[in-house]
Protein backbone atom coordinates (compact mmCIF):
# COMPACT_ATOMS: atom_id res chain seq x y z
CA UNK A 1 0.00 0.00 0.00
CA UNK A 2 1.02 3.29 -1.02
CA UNK A 3 1.40 5.69 2.25
CA UNK A 4 2.18 8.92 2.14
CA UNK A 5 4.17 9.69 5.68
CA UNK A 6 5.24 13.12 5.73
CA UNK A 7 1.99 14.57 3.43
CA UNK A 8 0.54 15.69 6.69
CA UNK A 9 1.66 18.72 8.64
CA UNK A 10 2.02 22.13 9.55
CA UNK A 11 5.65 22.94 9.07
CA UNK A 12 6.61 26.32 7.24
CA UNK A 13 7.85 23.74 4.42
CA UNK A 14 4.30 22.38 4.17
CA UNK A 15 2.54 25.83 3.68
CA UNK A 16 5.18 26.70 0.92
CA UNK A 17 3.56 26.73 -2.45
CA UNK A 18 4.19 23.03 -4.04
CA UNK A 19 4.90 24.61 -7.34
CA UNK A 20 7.70 26.43 -5.91
CA UNK A 21 8.99 23.28 -3.68
CA UNK A 22 9.20 20.95 -6.92
CA UNK A 23 11.14 23.69 -8.77
CA UNK A 24 13.70 24.47 -5.82
CA UNK A 25 14.08 20.03 -5.27
CA UNK A 26 14.60 20.04 -8.97
CA UNK A 27 16.85 22.73 -9.34
CA UNK A 28 18.62 21.42 -6.05
CA UNK A 29 18.85 18.09 -7.27
CA UNK A 30 20.37 18.84 -10.69
CA UNK A 31 23.34 21.15 -8.67
CA UNK A 32 24.10 18.21 -6.34
CA UNK A 33 24.19 15.54 -8.99
CA UNK A 34 26.87 17.48 -10.93
CA UNK A 35 28.91 19.20 -8.18
CA UNK A 36 32.18 17.51 -8.10
CA UNK A 37 33.44 19.87 -5.26
CA UNK A 38 33.31 18.16 -1.70
CA UNK A 39 32.68 21.63 -0.58
CA UNK A 40 29.61 21.70 -2.68
CA UNK A 41 28.04 18.33 -1.86
CA UNK A 42 28.95 19.12 2.00
CA UNK A 43 26.54 22.48 2.10
CA UNK A 44 24.12 20.49 -0.12
CA UNK A 45 24.48 18.02 2.98
CA UNK A 46 23.79 20.28 5.63
CA UNK A 47 21.37 22.13 4.19
CA UNK A 48 19.17 19.09 2.66
CA UNK A 49 19.46 18.20 6.20
CA UNK A 50 18.40 21.20 7.96
CA UNK A 51 15.18 21.39 5.74
CA UNK A 52 14.41 17.74 6.67
CA UNK A 53 14.63 19.54 10.55
CA UNK A 54 12.42 22.21 9.21
CA UNK A 55 9.77 20.20 7.68
CA UNK A 56 9.20 18.78 11.29
CA UNK A 57 9.42 15.10 10.03
CA UNK A 58 9.74 12.21 12.56
CA UNK A 59 13.38 11.19 12.51
CA UNK A 60 12.64 7.95 12.75
CA UNK A 61 10.65 7.27 9.31
CA UNK A 62 12.95 9.41 7.38
CA UNK A 63 15.56 7.30 8.46
CA UNK A 64 13.46 4.20 7.10
CA UNK A 65 13.07 5.85 3.83
CA UNK A 66 16.94 6.52 4.45
CA UNK A 67 16.91 2.83 4.01
CA UNK A 68 15.84 2.39 1.03
CA UNK A 69 18.95 3.12 -0.50
CA UNK A 70 21.33 0.88 1.68
CA UNK A 71 21.62 -1.98 -0.38
CA UNK A 72 22.61 0.14 -3.65
CA UNK A 73 25.26 2.11 -1.33
CA UNK A 74 26.74 -1.14 -0.09
CA UNK A 75 26.87 -2.93 -3.22
CA UNK A 76 28.77 0.47 -4.53
CA UNK A 77 31.55 0.16 -1.58
CA UNK A 78 32.22 -3.24 -2.09
CA UNK A 79 32.73 -2.93 -5.63
CA UNK A 80 34.04 0.46 -6.39
CA UNK A 81 37.03 0.88 -4.38
CA UNK A 82 38.63 -2.17 -5.29
CA UNK A 83 37.87 -1.99 -9.10
CA UNK A 84 38.51 2.06 -9.85
CA UNK A 85 42.03 2.34 -11.12
CA UNK A 86 44.22 4.59 -9.85
CA UNK A 87 46.58 6.11 -6.38
CA UNK A 88 46.83 3.18 -3.86
CA UNK A 89 45.24 3.31 -0.07
CA UNK A 90 45.27 0.53 1.28
CA UNK A 91 46.23 -3.30 0.28
CA UNK A 92 44.14 -6.19 1.57
CA UNK A 93 45.56 -9.31 1.01
CA UNK A 94 45.79 -9.82 -2.85
CA UNK A 95 42.91 -6.56 -3.12
CA UNK A 96 43.97 -3.14 -3.56
CA UNK A 97 41.30 -0.21 -2.06
CA UNK A 98 42.41 3.05 -4.26
CA UNK A 99 41.84 6.66 -3.14
CA UNK A 100 39.99 7.80 -6.23
CA UNK A 101 37.51 4.82 -5.59
CA UNK A 102 36.71 5.60 -2.00
CA UNK A 103 36.41 9.46 -2.87
CA UNK A 104 33.83 8.37 -5.79
CA UNK A 105 31.96 6.29 -3.37
CA UNK A 106 31.90 9.05 -0.91
CA UNK A 107 30.48 11.35 -3.62
CA UNK A 108 27.82 9.04 -4.85
CA UNK A 109 26.79 8.29 -1.43
CA UNK A 110 26.25 11.90 -0.08
CA UNK A 111 24.73 12.69 -3.29
CA UNK A 112 22.36 10.32 -3.11
CA UNK A 113 21.39 11.28 0.63
CA UNK A 114 21.18 15.16 0.14
CA UNK A 115 19.13 14.80 -3.03
CA UNK A 116 16.65 11.88 -1.15
CA UNK A 117 16.53 13.90 2.10
CA UNK A 118 15.61 16.64 -0.34
CA UNK A 119 12.42 15.53 -1.82
CA UNK A 120 11.99 14.01 1.47
CA UNK A 121 11.61 17.30 2.57
CA UNK A 122 10.29 19.30 -0.06
CA UNK A 123 8.08 17.21 -2.35
CA UNK A 124 6.74 14.26 -0.34
CA UNK A 125 5.19 16.67 2.26
CA UNK A 126 2.69 17.33 -0.20
CA UNK A 127 0.14 14.34 -1.15
CA UNK A 128 0.11 13.32 -4.67
CA UNK A 129 -3.25 15.28 -5.83
CA UNK A 130 -1.35 18.14 -4.82
CA UNK A 131 1.89 16.80 -6.62
CA UNK A 132 -0.08 16.52 -9.66
CA UNK A 133 -1.59 19.34 -9.67
CA UNK A 134 1.37 21.36 -8.84
CA UNK A 135 3.45 19.54 -11.65
CA UNK A 136 0.06 20.66 -14.51
CA UNK A 137 0.36 23.94 -13.07
CA UNK A 138 4.24 23.78 -13.80
CA UNK A 139 2.94 23.31 -17.40
CA UNK A 140 4.00 19.35 -16.97
CA UNK A 141 1.92 17.84 -20.10
CA UNK A 142 -2.11 17.29 -18.65
CA UNK A 143 -1.40 13.56 -19.95
CA UNK A 144 1.30 12.88 -18.09
CA UNK A 145 -0.46 14.15 -14.72
CA UNK A 146 -3.60 12.19 -15.33
CA UNK A 147 -1.24 9.46 -16.07
CA UNK A 148 0.19 10.04 -12.28
CA UNK A 149 -3.68 11.19 -10.38
CA UNK A 150 -5.01 8.02 -11.89
CA UNK A 151 -2.66 5.75 -11.50
CA UNK A 152 -2.81 6.75 -8.00
CA UNK A 153 -6.23 6.28 -7.75
CA UNK A 154 -6.26 3.22 -8.86
CA UNK A 155 -3.31 1.41 -7.53
CA UNK A 156 -5.53 1.21 -4.33
CA UNK A 157 -8.48 -0.43 -6.26
CA UNK A 158 -5.99 -2.90 -8.18
CA UNK A 159 -4.73 -3.80 -4.40
CA UNK A 160 -7.59 -4.42 -2.83
CA UNK A 161 -8.54 -6.74 -5.81
CA UNK A 162 -5.29 -8.61 -4.62
CA UNK A 163 -5.84 -9.00 -1.40
CA UNK A 164 -9.49 -10.47 -2.48
CA UNK A 165 -7.77 -12.83 -4.70
CA UNK A 166 -5.05 -13.98 -2.07
CA UNK A 167 -7.92 -14.35 0.56
CA UNK A 168 -10.42 -16.17 -1.39
CA UNK A 169 -7.25 -18.32 -2.36
CA UNK A 170 -5.70 -19.02 1.26
CA UNK A 171 -9.45 -19.82 2.47
CA UNK A 172 -9.39 -22.54 -0.11
CA UNK A 173 -6.38 -23.89 1.76
CA UNK A 174 -3.66 -22.42 -1.03
CA UNK A 175 -0.09 -22.25 0.70
CA UNK A 176 2.88 -21.47 -1.79
CA UNK A 177 5.56 -23.92 -2.08
CA UNK A 178 8.12 -24.67 -4.94
CA UNK A 179 5.81 -26.47 -7.28
CA UNK A 180 4.02 -26.57 -10.41
CA UNK A 181 0.72 -25.65 -8.83
CA UNK A 182 1.84 -22.80 -6.76
CA UNK A 183 3.81 -21.41 -10.24
CA UNK A 184 0.73 -21.66 -12.09
CA UNK A 185 -1.62 -20.56 -9.17
CA UNK A 186 0.49 -17.29 -8.56
CA UNK A 187 0.34 -16.41 -12.73
CA UNK A 188 -3.29 -16.92 -13.07
CA UNK A 189 -3.50 -14.73 -9.89
CA UNK A 190 -1.52 -11.77 -11.70
CA UNK A 191 -3.36 -12.78 -15.30
CA UNK A 192 -6.57 -12.19 -13.17
CA UNK A 193 -5.74 -9.17 -12.27
CA UNK A 194 -4.73 -7.68 -15.40
CA UNK A 195 -7.93 -9.35 -16.60
CA UNK A 196 -9.60 -6.93 -13.94
CA UNK A 197 -7.68 -4.01 -14.29
CA UNK A 198 -8.35 -3.61 -17.89
CA UNK A 199 -12.19 -4.36 -17.67
CA UNK A 200 -12.34 -2.08 -15.09
CA UNK A 201 -9.81 0.70 -17.28
CA UNK A 202 -12.95 0.41 -19.63
CA UNK A 203 -15.94 0.41 -16.86
CA UNK A 204 -13.81 3.83 -15.61
CA UNK A 205 -13.74 5.06 -19.16
CA UNK A 206 -17.66 4.45 -19.64
CA UNK A 207 -18.29 6.55 -16.51
CA UNK A 208 -16.04 9.65 -17.57
CA UNK A 209 -18.14 9.13 -21.76
CA UNK A 210 -21.32 9.74 -19.80
CA UNK A 211 -20.20 12.50 -18.22
CA UNK A 212 -19.34 14.45 -20.78
CA UNK A 213 -15.36 13.41 -20.87
CA UNK A 214 -14.48 14.76 -24.61
CA UNK A 215 -10.51 13.69 -23.92
CA UNK A 216 -9.71 17.05 -22.22
CA UNK A 217 -9.54 17.14 -18.93
CA UNK A 218 -10.13 20.72 -16.79
CA UNK A 219 -8.13 21.89 -14.02
CA UNK A 220 -10.25 22.91 -11.02
CA UNK A 221 -7.16 24.96 -9.01
CA UNK A 222 -6.86 28.69 -10.50
CA UNK A 223 -3.75 29.75 -10.87
CA UNK A 224 -2.18 31.86 -8.22
CA UNK A 225 1.25 33.73 -8.80
CA UNK A 226 2.28 33.24 -5.00
CA UNK A 227 4.90 31.65 -2.63
CA UNK A 228 2.38 31.11 0.10
CA UNK A 229 -0.13 28.44 -1.04
CA UNK B 1 -43.05 20.73 -20.15
CA UNK B 2 -45.85 18.39 -20.95
CA UNK B 3 -45.36 15.79 -17.99
CA UNK B 4 -46.40 12.42 -20.30
CA UNK B 5 -44.28 12.79 -23.34
CA UNK B 6 -42.10 9.95 -24.00
CA UNK B 7 -38.53 10.19 -23.04
CA UNK B 8 -36.79 7.25 -23.86
CA UNK B 9 -38.58 5.47 -26.86
CA UNK B 10 -37.08 2.05 -27.80
CA UNK B 11 -38.33 -0.15 -30.38
CA UNK B 12 -36.95 -3.94 -31.47
CA UNK B 13 -33.67 -3.48 -29.78
CA UNK B 14 -31.81 -6.69 -30.17
CA UNK B 15 -28.04 -6.68 -28.36
CA UNK B 16 -26.26 -10.58 -28.06
CA UNK B 17 -22.81 -10.46 -26.18
CA UNK B 18 -20.39 -12.47 -28.16
CA UNK B 19 -20.28 -16.31 -27.58
CA UNK B 20 -23.39 -16.57 -25.76
CA UNK B 21 -26.93 -17.77 -26.52
CA UNK B 22 -29.74 -16.57 -26.99
CA UNK B 23 -29.65 -12.66 -27.31
CA UNK B 24 -29.19 -10.56 -23.87
CA UNK B 25 -31.83 -8.92 -25.68
CA UNK B 26 -34.07 -9.63 -28.25
CA UNK B 27 -37.08 -7.39 -29.90
CA UNK B 28 -37.22 -5.11 -26.59
CA UNK B 29 -39.80 -2.63 -27.07
CA UNK B 30 -40.10 0.14 -23.94
CA UNK B 31 -41.42 4.14 -23.72
CA UNK B 32 -40.28 5.89 -20.56
CA UNK B 33 -42.37 8.99 -19.89
CA UNK B 34 -41.17 12.29 -18.57
CA UNK B 35 -42.56 12.19 -14.76
CA UNK B 36 -41.92 8.40 -14.60
CA UNK B 37 -40.70 6.33 -11.57
CA UNK B 38 -39.70 2.98 -13.20
CA UNK B 39 -38.52 0.14 -11.12
CA UNK B 40 -37.17 -2.85 -12.92
CA UNK B 41 -36.74 -5.90 -11.24
CA UNK B 42 -35.03 -9.29 -12.54
CA UNK B 43 -32.80 -11.90 -12.31
CA UNK B 44 -29.16 -11.70 -12.58
CA UNK B 45 -28.00 -11.52 -16.94
CA UNK B 46 -31.60 -10.50 -17.75
CA UNK B 47 -29.95 -7.86 -19.43
CA UNK B 48 -31.11 -4.95 -16.93
CA UNK B 49 -27.07 -3.12 -17.07
CA UNK B 50 -27.16 -3.77 -20.88
CA UNK B 51 -30.36 -1.94 -21.79
CA UNK B 52 -28.70 1.12 -19.52
CA UNK B 53 -25.91 0.75 -21.54
CA UNK B 54 -27.66 0.80 -24.76
CA UNK B 55 -29.51 3.86 -23.89
CA UNK B 56 -26.16 5.84 -22.86
CA UNK B 57 -24.86 4.59 -26.03
CA UNK B 58 -22.10 2.77 -24.71
CA UNK B 59 -23.26 -0.49 -26.44
CA UNK B 60 -24.30 -0.57 -29.80
CA UNK B 61 -27.63 -2.43 -30.48
CA UNK B 62 -27.08 -5.08 -33.17
CA UNK B 63 -30.65 -3.73 -34.56
CA UNK B 64 -33.39 -1.48 -33.18
CA UNK B 65 -34.63 2.25 -33.18
CA UNK B 66 -33.61 4.70 -29.89
CA UNK B 67 -35.70 7.88 -30.11
CA UNK B 68 -34.55 10.21 -26.83
CA UNK B 69 -36.47 13.80 -26.00
CA UNK B 70 -38.10 12.95 -29.68
CA UNK B 71 -35.26 12.50 -31.32
CA UNK B 72 -33.90 9.91 -33.07
CA UNK B 73 -30.13 8.55 -32.24
CA UNK B 74 -28.56 7.83 -35.71
CA UNK B 75 -24.56 8.28 -34.99
CA UNK B 76 -22.66 7.27 -31.49
CA UNK B 77 -21.78 11.31 -31.75
CA UNK B 78 -25.56 12.08 -30.86
CA UNK B 79 -25.16 10.05 -27.84
CA UNK B 80 -23.12 13.39 -26.76
CA UNK B 81 -25.91 14.98 -26.25
CA UNK B 82 -28.12 11.87 -24.36
CA UNK B 83 -25.63 12.06 -21.22
CA UNK B 84 -26.43 15.48 -20.59
CA UNK B 85 -30.14 14.88 -20.49
CA UNK B 86 -29.67 11.28 -18.69
CA UNK B 87 -27.26 10.58 -15.82
CA UNK B 88 -26.41 7.03 -14.97
CA UNK B 89 -24.96 5.91 -11.57
CA UNK B 90 -23.09 2.62 -11.97
CA UNK B 91 -22.71 -0.43 -9.93
CA UNK B 92 -19.50 0.33 -8.64
CA UNK B 93 -18.83 3.49 -7.19
CA UNK B 94 -15.37 3.05 -7.75
CA UNK B 95 -15.40 3.08 -11.46
CA UNK B 96 -16.97 6.63 -11.37
CA UNK B 97 -15.20 8.22 -8.94
CA UNK B 98 -11.78 8.63 -10.47
CA UNK B 99 -10.63 12.40 -9.35
CA UNK B 100 -8.37 12.76 -6.14
CA UNK B 101 -10.85 14.96 -4.30
CA UNK B 102 -14.69 15.11 -4.01
CA UNK B 103 -15.01 18.29 -5.17
CA UNK B 104 -12.83 17.50 -8.52
CA UNK B 105 -14.86 14.57 -8.87
CA UNK B 106 -18.50 16.48 -9.06
CA UNK B 107 -17.29 18.80 -10.84
CA UNK B 108 -15.88 17.05 -13.90
CA UNK B 109 -19.53 16.82 -15.35
CA UNK B 110 -20.17 20.20 -15.55
CA UNK B 111 -16.46 21.41 -16.27
CA UNK B 112 -17.16 18.95 -19.06
CA UNK B 113 -20.29 20.94 -20.29
CA UNK B 114 -18.17 23.92 -20.83
CA UNK B 115 -18.96 25.45 -17.11
CA UNK B 116 -16.44 27.96 -16.08
CA UNK B 117 -14.64 26.89 -12.77
CA UNK B 118 -16.41 29.24 -10.56
CA UNK B 119 -20.09 27.71 -11.98
CA UNK B 120 -18.70 24.39 -11.41
CA UNK B 121 -17.86 24.63 -8.18
CA UNK B 122 -20.78 26.32 -7.01
CA UNK B 123 -23.49 23.57 -8.70
CA UNK B 124 -21.29 20.36 -7.02
CA UNK B 125 -21.36 22.67 -3.65
CA UNK B 126 -24.66 22.62 -4.32
CA UNK B 127 -25.39 19.28 -4.81
CA UNK B 128 -22.98 18.28 -2.17
CA UNK B 129 -25.49 20.92 0.07
CA UNK B 130 -28.39 18.95 -1.14
CA UNK B 131 -27.10 15.84 -0.50
CA UNK B 132 -26.21 16.38 3.18
CA UNK B 133 -22.66 15.95 2.33
CA UNK B 134 -21.09 19.32 2.88
CA UNK B 135 -18.31 18.40 4.41
CA UNK B 136 -16.98 16.09 1.60
CA UNK B 137 -15.59 18.54 -0.39
CA UNK B 138 -11.76 17.93 0.41
CA UNK B 139 -12.16 14.39 1.29
CA UNK B 140 -9.80 11.66 -0.70
CA UNK B 141 -12.45 10.10 -3.04
CA UNK B 142 -10.35 6.78 -2.08
CA UNK B 143 -10.97 6.76 1.66
CA UNK B 144 -14.29 7.11 1.42
CA UNK B 145 -17.14 4.57 3.15
CA UNK B 146 -18.94 2.33 1.04
CA UNK B 147 -21.86 3.82 1.29
CA UNK B 148 -20.37 7.45 1.03
CA UNK B 149 -18.57 6.77 -2.20
CA UNK B 150 -22.31 5.58 -3.68
CA UNK B 151 -23.50 8.85 -2.16
CA UNK B 152 -20.76 11.31 -3.92
CA UNK B 153 -21.23 9.07 -7.35
CA UNK B 154 -24.69 10.21 -6.82
CA UNK B 155 -23.66 13.77 -6.60
CA UNK B 156 -21.52 13.56 -9.60
CA UNK B 157 -24.23 12.42 -11.87
CA UNK B 158 -26.60 15.15 -10.14
CA UNK B 159 -24.11 17.77 -10.99
CA UNK B 160 -24.80 16.84 -14.80
CA UNK B 161 -28.41 18.01 -14.26
CA UNK B 162 -29.99 15.25 -15.94
CA UNK B 163 -33.72 15.47 -16.53
CA UNK B 164 -33.72 11.59 -15.99
CA UNK B 165 -31.76 9.48 -14.15
CA UNK B 166 -30.86 5.71 -14.49
CA UNK B 167 -29.55 4.25 -11.41
CA UNK B 168 -27.99 0.83 -11.75
CA UNK B 169 -28.36 -1.17 -7.83
CA UNK B 170 -28.10 1.57 -5.85
CA UNK B 171 -28.64 0.11 -2.76
CA UNK B 172 -25.98 -3.21 -3.47
CA UNK B 173 -23.83 -2.99 -0.29
CA UNK B 174 -25.35 -0.63 1.65
CA UNK B 175 -26.19 -0.25 5.30
CA UNK B 176 -30.23 0.11 6.57
CA UNK B 177 -29.12 3.85 7.25
CA UNK B 178 -27.78 4.71 4.01
CA UNK B 179 -30.42 3.10 1.82
CA UNK B 180 -33.07 4.76 3.90
CA UNK B 181 -31.37 7.85 3.20
CA UNK B 182 -30.93 7.23 -0.08
CA UNK B 183 -34.87 6.68 -0.45
CA UNK B 184 -35.69 9.72 1.11
CA UNK B 185 -33.23 11.66 -1.46
CA UNK B 186 -34.85 9.97 -4.27
CA UNK B 187 -37.85 11.14 -3.09
CA UNK B 188 -36.80 14.64 -2.68
CA UNK B 189 -35.46 14.80 -6.68
CA UNK B 190 -37.59 16.29 -8.84
CA UNK B 191 -36.66 13.72 -11.55
CA UNK B 192 -37.71 10.71 -13.48
CA UNK B 193 -35.96 7.76 -13.37
CA UNK B 194 -35.78 4.12 -13.83
CA UNK B 195 -33.96 2.17 -11.01
CA UNK B 196 -32.70 -1.52 -10.92
CA UNK B 197 -32.70 -3.51 -7.67
CA UNK B 198 -33.77 -6.83 -6.21
CA UNK B 199 -34.65 -5.50 -3.51
CA UNK B 200 -38.42 -4.99 -3.32
CA UNK B 201 -38.67 -2.80 -0.50
CA UNK B 202 -36.61 -0.14 -1.90
CA UNK B 203 -38.26 -0.69 -5.09
CA UNK B 204 -41.42 -0.04 -3.75
CA UNK B 205 -40.27 3.05 -2.10
CA UNK B 206 -39.28 4.81 -4.80
CA UNK B 207 -40.99 3.81 -7.63
CA UNK B 208 -44.68 3.94 -9.02
CA UNK B 209 -44.36 1.14 -11.41
CA UNK B 210 -42.08 -2.14 -11.67
CA UNK B 211 -41.45 -3.63 -14.91
CA UNK B 212 -39.63 -7.08 -15.14
CA UNK B 213 -37.80 -8.59 -17.91
CA UNK B 214 -38.27 -11.75 -19.22
CA UNK B 215 -36.58 -13.34 -22.55
CA UNK B 216 -34.69 -10.19 -23.79
CA UNK B 217 -38.18 -7.98 -23.02
CA UNK B 218 -39.42 -5.58 -20.66
CA UNK B 219 -42.55 -6.62 -19.44
CA UNK B 220 -45.07 -4.59 -16.67
CA UNK B 221 -45.72 -6.11 -13.95
CA UNK B 222 -48.13 -4.58 -12.27
CA UNK B 223 -51.08 -7.45 -11.28
CA UNK B 224 -51.06 -8.89 -7.94
CA UNK B 225 -50.14 -12.44 -8.06
CA UNK B 226 -51.54 -14.71 -5.60
CA UNK B 227 -48.44 -16.64 -3.70
CA UNK B 228 -47.48 -18.87 -1.17
CA UNK B 229 -44.24 -18.64 1.29
CA UNK B 230 -43.19 -20.47 3.81
CA UNK B 231 -44.08 -17.90 7.17
CA UNK B 232 -43.35 -17.98 10.94
CA UNK B 233 -45.70 -16.40 13.61
CA UNK B 234 -47.20 -16.97 17.50
CA UNK B 235 -50.49 -19.04 17.15
CA UNK B 236 -49.61 -20.60 13.72
CA UNK B 237 -51.57 -23.56 14.17
CA UNK B 238 -54.91 -21.73 14.04
CA UNK B 239 -56.55 -21.49 10.67
CA UNK B 240 -55.55 -17.89 9.39
CA UNK B 241 -55.85 -15.65 6.51
CA UNK B 242 -53.33 -12.71 5.35
CA UNK B 243 -54.37 -9.52 3.41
Amino acid sequence: MIQEPFAAGSSCIHGLDPRFRIVIAFLFSMVVALAGEFLVLEISFVVSVLLVCLAGLHLKKVLKQLLSILGFMLLIWLVLPFTYEGELLYRVGPLEITKPGVLLCARITIKSIAILLIFISLVSTMTISALGHALGRLHIPGKLVQLLLMTYRYIFVIEQEYQRLTTAMKIRGFRSGTNIHSYRTYAYLIGMLFVHASIRAQRVQNAMLCRGFKGRFYSLVEYRPSLRN
Amino acid sequence: MDKKSAFINLKGICFGYPGSQPDVIQDLNFTFFRGDRVGLIAPNGSGKTTLFHIIMGLIQPTSGIIEIDGEEIRKPKDFQAVRRKIGLLFQDADDQLFSPTVLEDVSFGPLNLGKSREEALQISRDILGFLGLHDFQDRITFTLSGGEKRLVALATVLAMEPKVLLLDEPTAGLDLDTKEKLIQILNRLDLSYIVISHEFDFITAVTNHIYTMENGKIILDEELHVHRHEHVHRSGKQPHKHV
